[in-house]
């Protein structure tokens, strides 16, 4: 009898509702029927709703079986499940799954599909063929590719990052690096350490090929330490990267020396922000460096640096690939390409959903998310974590595109999409806000150190309706002050929620409940 | 996790693991945090010493980051997220819930197990989360959290 595949993922929200043990039941199930299988642990496809999302491959499909407990395992068994038998859990194949076939997978096309710590599966998949060809095309023709591509920083800034690139290029010096930012801290998003866990390898090969256009030899990633499962599988993954002559020096004997260092954050959200990261690379406090110079310039210590968040840099090996034209060609007006949207907070079909620029929000939380968890109505909608703006149900029809965020007052950040119902405390999430930004300011610029504090006890007195209407125009004031006297986004945008709790859900003030 | 004291062998150890360089700071006291769950005040005497910087410069940076605790936690770790995610889906409930039943208020240790707030454990699709000695757990309610608990505890 063959060997039958069988998929469980071993991504941190699969595991986190019970992957790991649906995988040793599975393992034990097929030991004792005398069925035999290969548990592959794959990564996520991103419809974290299905999880644990067990596929098992019959005549070259893979069918999907959703939300799988170990309780199930048995069941399932016995229904034949290893040949795709029928089942309350089974689904259809992957490929026929609405919400995954209706999105522009350019970043994560392979997380799911393959076995993220093997190299084998990887090279299957394309994997380091546009390093080949950066290697073989030289540097001006990646950062023609780049540059054509209209590609952004999606950590949140919306750089060009042709531009940057170039940049650090350009810049004259004995030593570079390339340092990706995967202190993934906003809530609501989890498309660094989905692409982190599903396409390890991809992301090593990103930072060769930035290695390769400006100059580099020397990469770092600084993962944050909430991600403990996304630590294992990168440390590993640069293991077999390294032992197989993709990572060192002269790889695959092209003459290129390149490699990269792992370093664990240690839990500060203002680490995110790339000044404060370069800090905490370099052993420091993570406090917020004064610009100029740009980390292009000088950078990590002190030498040029090109700074990237991963699905940034996860963009590229397509991009040289493909050609950035074709990337260009999907999204709209100055955002061009793919975003990953991130699915969080009250909603029915949470998860990842990688999509062109120009979709609305409507489209994103009804069509793919079906609508919240609790079955209420949409009360607000946090887009681009902490210092994201609260959107009204009546915004829902803005489309998700850098420029129509920013006339709004909002932002689109990392792409993180919180839904809340109609139950939610607004005045409650403002206070919040502040409240967030007094525990996690770096402290080194007084708007953002003391405003913030400031504001919670404004917020305090509004709540407890302490001449509200008084303080209201001081909590405005306070939020100019913050927003353009702050060194950096931290204390320049925690306004953005709180204005908006203001303009739309001013009402709250006098209904909430208390500091909870 | 060894939660006595911090060996002085142990810190030489992580140190030559890193290298005694000054960048590896934050690197070094993550390790001995995962390791031993706190830095003493021993610690950054010695790293000061081993690492040739001033034990303000050390203080500092262990005074900064929040992993960096300096009180010996108890045996058990228990973080309930407290991001925007995580209160969409009821965080605040389960916080009071989980302080109530532990008998512990956020950063406070009672019978082995400490509590500590966390800013996204990145389960912002499966929330409400919560972390149990580094290991994430997503669609937590109470029923959920006393389970998990419990399993924690009998696994002593």
């Amino acid at each position: 009898m063959s060997v039958t595949r069988i998929y469980v993922p071993r991504e941190t929200a699969a595991v986190s509702v019970g992957a790991d043990e649906v995988a040793l039941q599975i393992a034990r199930e097929a030991k004792r029927t005398g069925v035999r299988v290969q548990l592959i642990r794959n990564g996520s496809w991103g419809a974290s709703w299905l999880e644990p999302l067990v596929e098992v491959e019959v005549d070259g499909a893979r069918i999907a079986y959703g939300n799988v407990t170990a309780a199930d395992v048995p069941d399932m068994f016995a229904a034949n499940f290893v040949q795709g038998g029928e089942h309350e859990r089974r689904l259809c194949p992957i490929n026929e799954i609405p919400y995954l076939i209706n999105q522009d997978r350019w970043t994560f096309w392979r997380c799911g599909l393959v076995e993220p710590l093997s190299l084998e599966d990887f090279r299957k998949h394309q994997g380091f063929n546009a390093l080949e060809k950066a290697l073989a095309d030289g540097p001006e023709a990646v950062l023609d590719a780049v540059t054509a591509s209209g590609l952004r920083g999606r950590g949140g800034a919306g750089f060009p990052t042709g531009i940057k690139w170039r940049t650090v290029a350009e810049t004259e010096s004995p030593q570079k690096y390339i340092a990706c930012n995967a202190d993934e801290g906003d809530s609501g998003t989890f498309s660094d350490r989905l692409l982190m866990e599903g396409d390890p390898l991809g992301l090593i090969e990103s930072m060769a090929i930035a290695g390769v256009a400006v100059g580099a030899s020397k990469g770092y990633i600084y993962l944050r330490s909430e991600y403990p499962l996304t630590h294992t599988i990168l440390s590993r993954a640069l293991q077999l990267a390294r032992d197989a002559g993709w990572l060192g020096e002269n790889i695959q004997g092209s003459g290129f020396d390149f490699d990269i260092e792992l370093h664990l954050g240690a839990g500060s959200y203002v680490c995110g922000e790339e000044t404060a990261m370069l800090e905490s690379l370099e052993g420091k406090r993570g406090i917020v460096r004064y610009k100029p110079p740009l980390p292009a310039h000088a950078g990590l210590f002190g030498k040029p640096t090109v700074v990237n968040n991963v699905v940034t840099l996860g963009s590229v090996p397509n991009i040289v690939n493909l050609g950035g034209e074709r990337y260009a060609q999907m999204g709209v007006n100055r955002s061009k390409g793919t975003l990953a949207f991130q699915l969080a907070g009250n909603i029915k079909r949470g998860g990842l959903v990688e999509k062109s620029f120009g979709v609305t929000v409507r489209e994103l939380i009804e069509g793919y998310g079906g609508g919240t968890a609790s079955g209420l109505p949409v009360k607000a909608v946090q887009i681009g974590g902490p210092l994201g703006a609260y959107l009204s149900a009546e915004q829902l029809d803005t489309p998700l595109d850098y420029e129509a965020f920013a006339d709004i007052g909002a932002m689109l950040g990392h792409g993180g999409i919180v839904v809340f119902d109609d139950t939610a405390d607004m005045a409650q999430q403002a206070r919040f806000a502040m409240e967030f930004c007094a525990i996690e300011s770096c402290g080194k610029c007084t708007p953002c150190r003391i405003g913030s504090t400031r504001g919670v006890e404004v917020i305090d007195r509004m709540i407890a309706g302490d001449n509200r209407e008084a303080n209201y125009d001081l909590l405005v004031e306070l939020c100019d002050t913050m927003e353009h006297a702050s060194l950096c986004a931290m204390g320049g945008m925690t306004p953005y929620p709180v204005r908006s709790v203001l303009k739309h859900f001013a009402e709250d003030f006098a209904t909430s409940g208390g500091n909870g | 996790m060894d939660r006595k004291g911090i060996d002085k062998d142990a810190v030489t150890a992580i140190v030559g693991q890193y290298g005694a360089k000054p960048e590896m700071l934050v690197q070094i006291l993550q390790a001995i945090v995962m390791r031993h769950g706190w830095v003493s005040e021993d610690a950054i005497r010695q790293l000061a010493d081993e690492l040739n910087l001033s034990r303000a410069d050390v203080y500092g940076v262990v005074s900064y980051y929040h992993d960096f605790r300096t009180e010996q936690p108890g045996q058990h770790i228990v973080k309930i997220c407290q991001a925007e995610a995580c209160q969409a889906m009821g965080s605040r409930a389960l916080t009071s819930h989980a302080q109530t039943s532990l008998g512990a208020r956020m950063n406070g240790t009672n019978d082995a197990v400490t509590l500590e707030p966390v800013y996204c454990l990145g389960n912002c699709a499966c929330a409400p989360a919560i972390m149990i000695d580094g290991k994430t757990h997503g669609h937590v309610s109470t029923g959920r959290f006393d389970e998990l608990v419990g399993a924690m505890k009998a696994a002593r």
